[in-house]
């Protein structure tokens, strides 16, 4: 049966898309405009010249830097999430002990948990260890957050595994190991995808962590840059702007190619 | 563990002085009965309660309509579903830099629409700094509520929907008969994402109001930053941080209780 169109949800779309739209347009319209052109005509009107200015003095403000250690805090994550999920859903979804079930309820509750409710506590700890204003301090913190929504995500996709696959590997002799290695990873390619891409955006859009763990320009990551522009140049639009768009330009890349596994992973970790 | 043994710190460090740099010296209630007499700590937890409960009211219809929508078969949905995400990919301090950018009353837009905006001082009256602060979640949240809708909306049936056109359901009536209720387990889900969302909101304040007119946009969660990050009274935040804690726990264990969420057999997917 062919539906008919949904026509007051396809309104709503429309409402919605000039919501998200028209600043969209404002942002990137603004940040070819000359400073003094952003202030005489304000954002709306189509300015009579275009300029790369704001970008280029984008970079000459340190952007390189702060987007080096994004990047480096991001694959940190991405890599450390990487080594504990996979082995951690696949004991909980093949042991039958007490003690992993208990493990994996204490994960649970730690999804529960935001991070402002215990940024004191961690701001000690981190302190203690000696790792403040360094990015090994962001990246800790930044990764435990990811785990309790990318281990739940992982299990459920290794659940979907048949215990049958299971029994085939386990007549022909193969090792936990192999099993782990050759049927596991490879049928779970989809959880994975969907952890990848939730930790790698939480982790290049972490904002919390940075602002109360670092402090010095050589350990700025890009959202925190973003702040410090908005409080010290606050009248220079065009460039906080641009530095805007050079912040999510990488995603935006990310997303054109990689549309439907970043919003079916997104799908699959909703958390924030 | 990164997650619990803070946990229990926070709640140790509660009952404690702390400015940072010295030892931790234990003072009993004193930070709690201090909270309890600080006009601007109950200020903020009413404030806090308003605007999650705003961010709910205003968030939930439009993700379902958006979510019910890009379930569906039209024309261009590939294309403008594209363009619905993109808020997903910015960070909230993006977001948040880019409207107040954008609503700056000298030279944003409200002061090229001085018909719509007034005098367009937007940040400069409570009222309207939190409905600015509700709409800038709205902006943020609502298109990954629409994906989980969206997911919801493609799992039910479809036998559901023709029994429904042979009896003469038109479309309204199928999507308040249908549609609804069968998104039940998903509007849950999503509604205690949006409460502890709403509860903890931070980036947002900071950027956009820093609390202010006043204090009049100071939620908890940025008066436990200022009195630990700002004024160095690490004992104070901690016990904000803790009521965080405990009323975002109960608000989400109440969810779940009045709904029966957690006697149903999980017909569609949850969280």
């Amino acid at each position: 049966m062919r539906r008919r169109p949904n026509h007051l949800a396809g309104l709503g779309s429309l409402v919605w898309l000039a919501l998200v739209g028209f600043p969209l347009y404002v942002l990137l319209i603004s940040t070819f405009r000359t400073r003094a052109n952003y202030s005489s005509q304000g954002p709306l009107t189509f300015p009579s010249q275009l300029t790369l200015q704001n970008y280029l003095d984008d970079f000459s403000n340190g952007f390189g830097q702060d987007f080096l250690n994004t990047l480096l805090v991001t694959v940190s994550v991405v890599a450390i999430v990487l080594l504990v999920v996979p082995p951690l859903a696949y004991a909980i979804v093949r042991a039958r002990g007490r003690t992993i079930g208990t493990v994996f309820r204490i994960f649970l509750l730690g999804l529960a948990i935001p991070a402002q409710a215990v940024i004191v506590p961690m701001f000690y700890v981190i302190s203690k260890a000696g790792l403040y204003d360094n990015l090994l301090g962001v990246i800790l913190p930044t990764a435990a957050f990811c785990l309790p929504v990318c281990t739940l995500v992982l299990t459920g996709a290794m659940r979907d595994i048949t215990s049958e696959l299971y029994e085939a590997m386990a007549v022909d002799g193969a090792t936990p190991w192999r099993v782990f290695w050759q049927l596991v990873l490879p049928l779970s390619k989809g959880g994975l995808s969907s952890v990848v891409v939730f930790a790698a955006l939480q982790a290049w859009n972490g904002f919390l962590f940075p602002l109360i763990l670092t402090q010095s320009e050589s350990t700025k990551v890009i959202t925190l840059g973003l702040y410090n522009f908005q409080t010290e140049h606050g009248v220079d639009v065009p460039g906080l702007l641009s530095a805007v768009v050079l912040s999510m330009l990488p995603i935006f890349i990310v997303y054109l190619f990689a549309r439907r596994a970043l919003v079916q992973g997104l799908m699959g970790v909703g958390g924030k | 563990m990164f997650a619990i043994v803070p946990l229990v710190l926070v709640g140790v460090l509660s009952f404690t002085s702390w400015n940072g740099v010295d030892a931790p010296r234990f003072n009993g209630l004193a930070n709690w009965t201090k909270l309890l007499h600080d006009p601007v700590m109950t200020q903020s937890v009413w404030l806090t309660l308003v605007l999650t409960v705003a961010g709910v009211v205003v968030q939930t219809p439009v993700s379902i309509l958006l979510g019910v929508w890009a379930a569906g078969h039209q024309r261009n949905r590939a294309v403008l579903s594209a363009i619905f995400f993109i808020p997903l990919l910015l960070s909230a301090t993006a977001i948040s830099v880019v409207w107040r950018a954008i609503l700056d009353p000298n030279f944003g837009v409200p002061s090229q629409l001085e018909w719509l905006f007034g005098d367009g001082n937007l940040m400069g009256s409570q009222s309207s700094a939190v409905a600015v602060l509700t709409f800038v979640g709205l902006w943020q949240w609502t298109p990954m509520h629409a994906l989980l809708y969206q997911g919801g909306a493609r799992a039910i049936p479809q036998v559901l929907y023709q029994a429904a056109s042979i009896d003469g359901a038109g479309r309204v009536r199928q999507f308040f008969h249908i549609t609804l209720p069968q998104l039940r387990n998903t509007m849950i889900t999503s509604v205690i994402l949006m409460l502890v969302g709403g509860l903890t909101t931070f980036d947002t304040v900071l950027i956009l109001t820093q609390g202010g007119p006043g204090t009049d946009t100071t939620n908890s969660a940025f008066y436990m930053y200022q009195q630990a990050f700002k004024r160095f009274d690490f004992g104070a935040g901690s016990a904000i941080a803790l009521v965080l804690v405990v009323v975002a726990t109960l608000i989400s264990l109440a969810v779940v209780r009045l709904s029966g969420y957690d006697k149903m057999r999980s017909t569609t997917e949850g969280l």
